[in-house]
């Protein structure tokens, strides 16, 4: 209990520490790193409700796939980050309203959320999380999982359909063709008279 | 209190003896990589430090460690450092969870498997930021490949994974090898053996996790990371001593954990080869040692006789042959198992 309780506390200050240093840092870069942390005691605050398999989902897919994808960004933006760091007044408003409806928000949901009924430890001992989850994914809660789906389907087509350019008059690689080729196809064999070219 | 106290105590011991094993293990582990390598191309090998070389790897370790450091004056000094370290630390922690024996490992977690692709995901991070940080061309176009390459083939390699999870139903990886000891074999009323583990009911799918296996740790020939011919050490250029050895023992480690993911998912495990009298005397770590050593074998010769891909190719085969079919199979997978009944409970 005691390491439990020292975990949760670890945690959540190296949580709430690195997502201070993200919007902070001067570097964009130390910026994505340091919300790798975030995401990372994040996990680590997973485990200790004994949601493991979110835990290791978090960090499959936002620390593996999705940071990564960032950091890539980042690094092969020319941005120039003075002129990047002027204009934060301005946008200094904006984004504190934004900030404030969210915490708002958090605490009208946790100040009328009524935590269920019996010990919520013991019924999550009692099944493996992941079996659980699966449980009422893809029962009780399949149109909601689908729609997800379909909404990352959309955003995927349309980042396609932007970038997506024909070009005409380039060669382009036929891994077929390349196969196909043999010596009869691929090779001419002419007999050159000697002082004379061909 | 005393409890908590003998419990950790336990679990450092049994850490620190696994990474002993672990990286004594590794250092010869590279030793016979050398040999093959050599071997294949009629050459000598290794052969100077101690009886037939065996002792190479140690004399390199100790040229390592006595070099200078050397941090590049542009470098970004704090990530630069880190780096190595990310990656021999992450592969490192992968064996937390490896079953080497019946109720050998150190944390048996339910979500084994999925620990061991996180890691392996997170791998990428390593050379990122070494090569990010060496403010250098090279490093950095090495970063840039290796980012996409491990980003694609962790998407076949999670699709493969998941097959082995619906014929096994269970991420614990010692679940997945007790559920190995009954299949095609058992049902034609022989013992357990190799016919039960499931690299013949998911054939092709063994071959596919070997190759991404490959690509994911970038092994030839899909080293584009380093290629030296174009890159001249990739995102380890700017890295000497210390640091270089770090990333190095991180990627040996990383291919390590990789043979032993094939063992564990496709090869059975700890479990003999027959069930039967001779076989089963043999202790498990012996049977787990020798199908890790043959996967490495593999991996060896794979670097002797195949030459590198080219970058689109590599991509190429990641995105439109190994998902298409890994996915395909996924599918067809969960339908046999559906319609036979073979769901496990």
């Amino acid at each position: 209990m005691i390491a439990t309780t020292f975990f949760f506390y670890l945690f959540s200050l190296f949580a709430i520490a690195s997502a201070v240093l993200v919007i902070t840092m001067k570097n964009p870069v130390h910026s994505v790193l340091f919300l790798i942390l975030c995401f990372f005691n994040a996990a680590g605050l997973f485990v200790l409700t004994g949601a493991e398999f979110l835990a290791m989902i978090l960090v499959v897919v936002y620390v593996g796939a999705v940071a990564v994808l960032f950091l890539f960004v980042v690094m092969m933006l020319d941005v120039d980050f003075t002129e990047l760091r002027s204009g934060m007044l301005n946008y200094l408003p904006v984004g504190g309203v934004i900030g404030m409806i969210l915490l708002a928000e958090l605490v009208l949901l946790f100040s009328t959320w009524a935590a269920p009924a019996g010990d919520v430890a013991a019924s999550v001992e009692a099944a493996q999380n992941t079996r659980a989850l699966g449980l009422v994914l893809y029962t009780k809660y399949v149109f909601f999982f689908q729609t997800a789906g379909l909404i990352l389907l959309v955003a995927m087509i349309g980042a396609i359909v932007l970038t997506l350019r024909h070009r005409t008059g380039i060669k382009r690689q036929d891994v077929n063709t390349q196969v196909a080729r043999g010596p009869a196809t691929a090779m001419e064999i002419k007999k050159v008279e000697s002082g004379q070219g061909i | 209190m005393a409890e908590i106290f003998f419990t950790l105590a336990l679990i450092v011991l049994e850490s620190l003896g696994l990474l002993v094993a672990l990286l004594i293990s590794v250092s010869f582990l590279i030793y016979f990589d050398r040999k093959v390598w050599a071997a294949v191309m009629m050459r000598r090998g290794p052969n100077v430090v101690g009886p037939w070389g065996v002792l190479q790897s140690f004399a390199d370790l100790l040229k390592f460690v006595f070099k200078e450091v050397i941090i590049p004056d542009g470098a970004n000094k704090v990530v630069f450092v880190i780096a190595p370290i990310v990656t021999s630390l992450l592969a490192l922690s992968a064996w937390s969870v490896m079953p080497i024996s019946e109720g050998w490992s150190i944390s048996n977690i339910n979500v084994g498997v999925l620990f061991l692709f996180a890691i392996s995901s997170l791998m990428v991070y390593g050379i990122i930021m070494g090569g990010w940080a060496s403010n250098s061309k090279y490093p950095f176009l090495s970063a840039l490949r290796s980012a996409a390459q491990m980003v694609s083939y962790e998407v076949s390699i999670g699709f493969v994974i998941i097959t082995v999870l619906l014929c096994a139903g269970s991420l614990n990886l010692t679940d997945i090898v007790h559920a190995q000891n009954h299949g095609l074999g058992t049902k034609l009323g022989l013992p357990p053996s190799f016919l039960d583990w499931y690299w013949l009911p998911l054939f092709p799918m063994f071959i596919i996790f070997f190759i991404s296996a490959l690509a994911e740790t970038n092994r030839p020939p899909f080293d584009l990371v380093e290629a030296e011919s174009e890159l001249v050490a990739g995102f380890m250029v700017e890295y000497s001593s210390t640091p270089y050895l770090l990333f190095m023992l991180g990627e040996y480690v990383a291919i390590t954990t990789m043979c032993a993911l094939t063992t564990t998912l496709f090869l059975g495990g700890w479990s003999p080869i027959i069930a039967i009298a001779p076989f089963t005397w043999v202790p498990g770590v012996i049977w787990f040692l020798i199908k890790v050593v043959l996967v490495f074998f593999m991996f060896a010769m794979v670097k002797t006789i195949v030459p590198r891909y080219r970058y689109d190719q590599l991509m190429r085969l990641g995105w439109k042959v190994f998902l298409p079919i890994s996915l395909a199979w996924v599918v067809i997978t969960a339908g046999v198992l559906v319609s036979m009944g073979w769901l496990p409970s």
